[in-house]
Order: structure tokens, then C-alpha cells, then sequence
């Protein structure tokens, strides 16, 4: 067995595909977090500050004007601080990050949601900070630019390949590989080598837990399907987690039609896991396309690779065209404004024929006004 | 004698730069196999990359280029990539074909030590490595062991890593194997002062800078003037 087969894998995903410079610090980083995790002080202060800071537990709500004769349920994650789950996996790698001893933090993003909610936990913990983000997604989602410098953070544009998410790791992972002993990497997906997709998945699994609970206590029993928007997977894995020993829950995951690694894409390495890609025959990453600029991403978390081909979940695709009418419809009806990202949840969750859905509403669409205002 | 090994980028020159390169006095090539997310390199590489790709140099057509520069020169030739060419191709596979195309060696950037023992290949590691894992990827490398001499991507630097003189000593408390140093070394004095320590270096980014510049003729008297440096070592 090799190293790879044996260290965080999901079946043939996962593992730890990284320049030699970082296995140290993925050693350190997975030492910390199983010692982190034991340790009920630190679940104790994650608590308070998700309670406190972020404003956990968040709502579930009964959208009737959406779907009438149908109850279709949303996880309100879109009325966390700084507006989306992100917030979730921020806070829990910040306090990571301190008990290693690290005072400075990069990180990628697409949206601009993982780089608000790194700079807002940086902020509060006063360390320093670095987001990473593709030219194009700067232009597209220039709110969160504005609000990342407010914080104190420092906004990297990146001006190569596709100035999108992709690039924006790429970077964050070069940065990293040069400031390795002084710098925390903390990822915003369940994606990257091992330990971040496990930690990411833990940290965003209080999606799922309270929202399972709260299932439960409106309507005495288990939702038919659950429905959450799959970009590098985090919401949806932290929503997954709750139900994934319900088998007679379907798990519905839902990709940007143009961004469908899951649904279209092959096996391949890209950001230091093995896991569904979208590249060419001859392994080079394919260039993703959507309209929400957090699901514009040609890889996805090895688990859920792996939740698809093991038939726990599937992966279904909705296009920019469907997202945007969902949102427009949620807007309308009940009077909230999704991110384009959980518009695309949405639009899936009104196709299926189940009765009572619950969807990951995972942020809000304060972003993407500009974005939706263009396409008329 | 100290080695001088010299990375070229695949491409329709490469040949011929490489026997440019040989004739300047290299003892060894790379060849870059461009990646699309090249996590290891920094600007130089990663745009010769794009270029390469843009090109279309996929895996079938830097074999073509490997086997013609074998046609051309006679040292180890090394094709050096990333693990997702070699998902895409399979890793037997390329090794059977780069071996027919006549490679001598392999590097991936990314895979660890001890993935994939059905491709033999130089191990890196790096200053943040740890002696037991020094010791490990010795155990596992193909002929000579890459010192990565920074932490940080490829790319000529303004002064040779402070952390290679305790890397080097560190290697040589564990294994026997031959120590070569890279990442950061572009000029004569960087060449001379980390051959003065390793047992060979390597030059990637500023050879490459030095070809699209000065083509054939400026990359021969580059490595020559790399290779009087070493030698005086």
C-alpha cells in the first residue's frame, strides 16, 4: 500500500498529492487537529463563538409561496455572519491555526464568501491575513473585494489561466509552499490533501446535525430528499453528514451545468487530491463556466467522488438559466434574495418529485446583484 | 566532478536546445511535461508551460520531443511532470513509453514518496523535510536525491537559500546517495557556491529565460559559463 492508498483516502479519492515542501505541514496540521478534536475546550469555545459571533443555530423555514402543495424546507446558513456557511469551517480552522501557533492565514476564494469569512475570524483573532482571488471573480463579485479590505485583509488579485477559483488555490498553495513554517492554509472546501477534507467536512457538519433535529421537530420525521449545491462540496458535505445513516433519505447534490466535475468529469489529481475533475484525455484541467462564481470550479471534495460512486448520493446538473429563474422566484415569493450558488439547490429541489425537501440555503445574494441586474 | 543538470520545457525547440545545452556542458537534462496547475513552479516555469500547452504540447507529443532529443544527445534525460498527466496516461504505460522514447529517470512534482513504486523516480525533499523522511525518499530515489534548496516555488532567486548548507549536512548524515541541488540557483556564483556543498545542481527557470532570449547559441555559452563555474569549485 502506498502512502497515498492509506492517508485520507475515500475509497480511490483523496490522499495527499503536494510538492514534498508541505508534507511536514500537513503532519502538523493533522497532529494538531486530532489533538484539537479530543480536546473538549476547543468544541466548547467553537460553540460559544458559532452561537455568539456567527449567530448559530440558524433557522429552518417552511417555504410555502415557493412550492404550494409541497413543503419544501430551508436551512438557513445564508443568515450566518458574513452571510453564508463559510463562516462555519472559518472559525474552526482559526482557532486551529492559533493553537498551532500560526499568525498569518491564506486563502483562496471564489465568491468571495470563504474570503469574507476569512478575514472576519482573522480580524477577530487579530491574525494576518491573505485572500487570494481570480481576477475575473474580483470584477464579478467586487462587494466582497470591499468588504475583505475593511476587514484588514489583503486581496491578491491572480491574472493567470482563468483568473477564477482554480488559479486562486493555485496561488494560495504557492504562497503556502513559500511561507510554510510562518503561515496557516486555511482551505474554504472539503477539497486539497488530506487532513482538509475530513477537517472541513467536521467543522461544516453542524449544517447537517441541527438541521436534522430541527427536521424532526416541525415535522416528526425525516426529510424524503436533501438538496444542497456542490461546488467544491462544503455545504453540501456539512448537510450530507447529518442524513448519510438515513438510507431512506436521498441525498441530491446539485452542479452549475458547466462546472460538472461529478457528472462529467474523470479521475484525475488537481489541488492535492484525487478526485472527479473536469480535464482532457491527456489529464490537463479543463476551464469551468458558470454564473456563480463559488461553483465555477473543475474539481469537488474526494468524498463526494466517492458518495457517488458508492450510489449514496447523486449529482444532478442545472444551468445558469435555471439557477436564475429559481432565484427570481425565491426573491419574489418569500421575500429572500439566495446566492446564485444555492439557487441552483433551489431550481433542483423544484424539479424533484419528493414531497417534503429540505434545501441547504448556504448564503445570501447581496453578492450577486450585480451579476443577476446584467442578465436582465 | 560536480553535475550540471539543465531543465528545458518541451516544445518544438527543445531539441535543439538541448544539444545546445550539452554542448555548453551539461551532464543532464529535464524536460518539463507541461501541466495546466503546476503547483511547484513559479512564474518562468508556468508560463513556459502555458506556451507549451498552448502549443500543443500534451503527453504524446513531449514523448515525440523526448525521443528526438535522445536522437540528438547522449546524457540522462529526465522527463520531469505531475501526477495528473500520469492518472490521464497511466503510470506503467508512461513509464514503458518515455523508457522507449529514451528516457533515463523520472520526476513528479507532486506525488509522495511512496506512491507508485511502479514509476522509479528521483525523490525530492525540501528544507521543511524531516531527517527520517530525508532518509525515507533516499531509500525510494532513482539514482540522485533533488535537494529542493528553498522553500518556495521554482524560480531563480537574488541570492542562494540559506537553508541549503543545513539541508545538504542533514542528507549526507543519512544516505550515500548523490545530493543535487535546485529551486533558486541561477547565476555563476549561486551555481559555484551550492556546488561547492551538493554534488550536482540543477537550472531551470534562468535556462529557460536564457533560450527565449538568446535561443540556441546563448544557452550554450549560459551552461558553459555555469559549467567553469562548477568545475572551479
Amino acid at each position: 500500500m502506498t502512502q497515498a492508498e492509506t492517508i485520507g483516502t475515500y475509497g480511490p479519492y483523496g490522499g495527499r498529492y503536494v510538492p514534498e515542501t508541505l508534507v511536514p505541514a500537513l503532519d502538523e496540521l493533522e497532529a494538531g487537529w486530532a489533538e484539537a478534536r479530543q480536546d473538549t475546550g476547543y468544541w466548547a469555545e467553537l460553540d460559544g463563538l458559532l452561537r455568539t459571533f456567527a449567530g448559530r443555530p440558524t433557522p429552518l423555514y417552511l417555504a410555502e409561496r415557493l412550492a404550494p402543495g409541497r413543503r419544501v424546507y430551508l436551512k438557513r446558513e445564508d443568515l450566518c455572519h458574513t452571510g453564508a456557511h463559510k463562516i462555519n469551517n472559518a472559525l474552526g480552522q482559526a482557532l486551529l491555526a492559533v493553537r498551532l501557533g500560526k499568525r498569518r492565514v491564506v486563502a483562496e476564494t471564489g465568491a468571495g464568501q470563504h474570503g469574507v469569512a476569512t478575514a472576519t475570524v482573522c480580524a477577530r483573532f487579530g491574525l494576518e491575513c491573505v485572500v487570494y482571488m481570480g481576477a475575473e471573480d474580483i470584477r464579478r463579485q467586487h462587494p466582497n473585494v470591499e468588504r475583505m479590505r475593511l476587514l484588514g485583509a489583503r486581496v491578491e488579485s491572480v491574472e493567470i489561466g482563468t483568473r477564477t477559483l482554480k488559479e486562486a488555490m493555485s496561488e494560495a498553495i504557492r504562497d503556502w509552499i513559500t511561507n510554510v513554517e510562518t503561515t496557516y492554509y486555511l482551505i474554504g472546501s472539503c477539497a486539497g490533501p488530506h487532513p482538509y477534507p475530513a477537517l472541513v467536512r467536521e467543522l461544516q457538519e453542524v449544517i447537517g446535525r441541527e438541521a436534522r433535529a430541527q427536521m424532526l421537530e416541525a415535522t416528526g420525521r425525516l426529510p424524503e430528499a436533501v438538496v444542497a449545491a456542490v461546488g467544491g462540496g462544503s455545504n453540501a458535505i456539512g448537510m450530507f453528514a447529518g442524513f448519510l445513516d438515513d438510507p431512506e433519505v436521498r441525498l441530491v447534490g446539485v452542479e452549475a451545468a458547466d462546472a460538472a466535475s461529478l457528472g462529467r468529469g474523470r479521475t484525475g489529481v488537481l489541488h492535492g487530491s484525487r478526485s472527479a475533475i473536469l480535464a482532457d484525455e491527456d489529464g490537463q484541467i479543463l476551464d469551468a463556466h458558470s454564473i456563480s462564481a463559488g461553483l465555477d470550479y473543475p474539481g469537488v471534495g474526494p468524498e463526494h467522488a466517492w458518495l457517488r460512486d458508492t450510489g449514496r448520493a447523486e449529482y444532478l446538473p442545472i444551468t445558469d438559466e435555471q439557477a436564475l429563474a429559481a432565484f427570481h422566484l425565491l426573491a419574489e415569493r418569500e421575500g429572500i434574495i439566495p446566492a446564485l450558488e444555492p439557487a441552483h439547490a433551489l431550481a433542483q429541489a423544484l424539479l424533484l418529485e419528493e414531497e417534503l425537501v429540505l434545501v441547504c440555503l448556504s448564503g445570501r445574494g447581496d453578492k450577486d446583484l450585480q451579476t443577476v441586474l446584467e442578465r436582465g | 566532478m560536480k553535475r550540471l543538470s539543465i531543465y528545458l520545457m518541451a516544445g518544438a525547440e527543445t531539441p535543439e536546445l538541448a544539444e545546445a545545452a550539452v554542448a555548453g556542458g551539461a551532464d543532464l537534462l529535464e524536460l518539463g511535461f507541461p501541466f495546466s496547475d503546476p503547483l511547484a513552479d513559479g512564474p518562468v516555469i508556468r508560463l513556459a508551460g502555458e506556451r507549451a500547452l498552448a502549443a500543443g504540447m500534451r503527453t504524446r507529443a513531449c514523448l515525440d520531443c523526448l525521443a528526438e532529443c535522445r536522437r540528438r544527445v547522449a546524457v540522462p534525460l529526465v522527463p520531469m511532470t505531475y501526477a495528473s498527466l500520469l492518472e490521464a496516461y497511466g503510470y506503467e504505460r508512461f513509464r514503458d513509453d518515455a523508457h522507449a522514447a529514451g528516457a533515463t529517470g523520472f520526476i513528479v512534482a507532486d506525488l509522495p514518496i511512496e506512491a507508485h513504486p511502479e514509476l522509479p523516480r528521483v525523490q525530492l525533499v525540501a528544507p521543511t523535510t524531516p531527517s527520517e523522511r530525508i532518509r525515507l525518499a533516499a531509500e525510494h530515489t532513482d539514482g540522485w536525491l533533488y535537494l529542493v534548496t528553498v522553500t518556495g516555488t521554482t524560480g531563480a532567486r537574488s541570492a542562494l537559500s540559506s537553508q541549503l548548507p543545513e539541508l545538504v549536512e542533514r542528507a549526507r548524515a543519512v544516505t550515500d546517495v548523490p545530493l543535487y541541488a535546485g529551486f533558486g540557483i541561477g547565476t555563476r556564483e549561486q551555481a559555484a557556491a551550492a556546488a561547492a556543498i551538493a554534488d550536482g545542481i540543477v537550472v531551470g527557470s534562468r535556462a529557460i529565460q536564457v533560450a527565449d532570449e538568446s535561443g540556441p547559441d546563448g544557452l550554450r555559452a549560459f551552461v558553459a559559463s555555469l559549467r567553469a563555474a562548477i568545475d572551479a569549485v
